[in-house]
């Protein structure tokens, strides 16, 4: 059973923590520049579990829920510091919907886009939805602005592009957002699960689909064969039905762990993808 | 050193490196109403509001907390009466063994706070963070919704 380890001042602390409270980009960059070994702090729900059960002592910590940049959500852009709660209330209901399946209310309320990118674990619930739209993840630091796909900024599990020095300002959308979209995820419980699959889909009105799976491959999948032939067929027969699910099942690449298994995973992943699909069609 | 405004009055107190919002409010200001368990943001225990916000404050760390508002369940009525979620678990026997209940008091009052209608499927999403070992939870969602008048 896993022990909270108590935090006491030891000789085992740093001797101090430093805080930086950045207001705004600039203040946040100028710390990190001051102190690149400092640790990002947004909402806190991932890194303040490292602190009580691994013993994660930094010896800065850059905490940016203030910065005012990140707090932006304009039009395409989503700034890295939107919560849960306001992606849930937000205009893009595939975004809305993941958010809502992520932990409870409080956690909804801490949690940010950006910490699920910084954090980069395969069953982050916003990530589907990002792979899904082909997102671009904005990074800045002091030496200015770059630019990458989701699947060049998560390179991992856990682990991510981002360098020494960088902040993730957020993620940009593309232009046009297809109107038919769904997200749905499978845990144990309807609330404060972890995912043990989940599908995130996009279907234009010609028939084009995007969909991206999460908790079933190290990043999330694009499962890109089944996208190509599912994008072809305007009014899907139950054959194709079949196919397409058929093909996602044989794109995922799950593992087995104290959540599931490999095998549910990829059963479950193509009965969710397909009910998205059928939920998106009707 | 950190400025904490906790149920109104101010503090001034010192955290031990990353430590949690809940260990300072419990072991330096001696507010011992939120309730330490998980420590990982499952179970609700430890809920406060943070500059309005309801969270978690075992998953809050004390530092970044800085200059902001905190209000406790021992704020949560606002002055000595008892807070209407806090009368309706008491007239409803929404207490078992009582530890989870100053965070089933503070996330409905959250629930509860802007008036509107609240129903019983309301009641239970926005708990959904606070885990009852009694499992108490249908004299809780029982107690809450005598507020909205509704019978779950």
């Amino acid at each position: 059973m896993l022990v909270p380890k108590r935090l006491v001042a030891s000789p085992n602390l740093p001797p101090r923590m430093n805080t930086h409270l950045p207001r705004d980009l600039e203040e946040a960059l100028s710390a990190l520049e001051a102190e690149p070994q400092a640790t990002i702090l947004a909402g806190g729900t991932d890194l303040m579990v490292s602190v009580n059960y691994q013993g994660m002592r930094p010896s800065a910590v850059v905490g940016i829920r203030r910065v005012a940049e990140l707090l932006e959500w304009d039009g395409r852009f989503i700034g890295a510091g939107v919560t849960y709660t306001r992606m849930e209330h937000g205009p893009i209901p595939a975004l809305a919907q993941s958010a809502r399946t992520v932990g409870s209310p409080q956690i909804r309320n801490a949690g940010t886009l950006g910490g699920n990118l910084g954090t980069a674990s395969p069953a982050g619930d916003a990530l589907p939805v990002l792979a899904a739209l082909d997102a671009e993840i904005v990074l800045r630091s002091k030496s200015g602005e770059r630019t990458l796909p989701w699947d060049a900024f998560i390179t991992g599990p856990k682990r991510n592009a981002l360098e020494p020095g960088e902040i993730i300002l957020g993620a940009r959308l593309p232009e046009r957002i297809p109107p038919g979209q769904a997200f749905a995820k499978i845990g144990i419980r309807n609330a404060m699960v972890i995912a043990i699959a989940s599908c995130c889909m996009f279907r234009d009105d010609d028939g084009r689909t995007s969909l991206a799976l999460g908790s079933v491959g190290p990043t999330p999948i694009r499962p890109r064969r089944a996208e190509e032939m599912i994008s072809a067929e305007r009014t899907p027969s139950p054959a194709a039905l079949d196919e397409f699910q058929r093909l996602v099942s044989a794109e995922v690449s799950p593992i087995s762990d104290h959540r599931s298994t490999e095998a549910y995973r990829r059963h479950a992943s193509g009965v969710l993808a397909r009910r998205l699909l059928e939920r998106v069609i009707n | 050193m950190i400025r904490l405004t906790v149920n109104g009055i101010e503090h001034t107190t010192d955290p031990v490196g990353p430590e949690s919002l809940l260990t300072t409010l419990r072991d330096r200001l001696g507010l011992y109403g939120s309730k330490n368990a998980c420590e990982q943001g499952e179970c609700g225990s430890c809920s406060v509001f943070l500059d309005g916000e309801l969270v978690c404050s075992c998953l809050v760390m004390a530092a970044d907390a800085d200059g902001s508002e905190v209000v406790t369940v021992e704020g949560i009525a606002g002055g000595d009466g008892l807070h209407r979620v806090q009368q309706a678990m008491i007239e409803g026997s929404g207490v078992q063994c009582g530890f989870c209940t100053p965070g089933i008091v503070v996330a409905a009052a959250h629930l509860f706070e802007t008036g509107a209608p609240v129903t019983a499927d309301d009641i239970r999403e926005a708990l959904a963070g606070n885990i009852c070992r009694c499992t108490g939870y249908g004299a809780i969602v029982r107690a809450l919704a005598a507020l909205s008048g509704e019978r779950p």
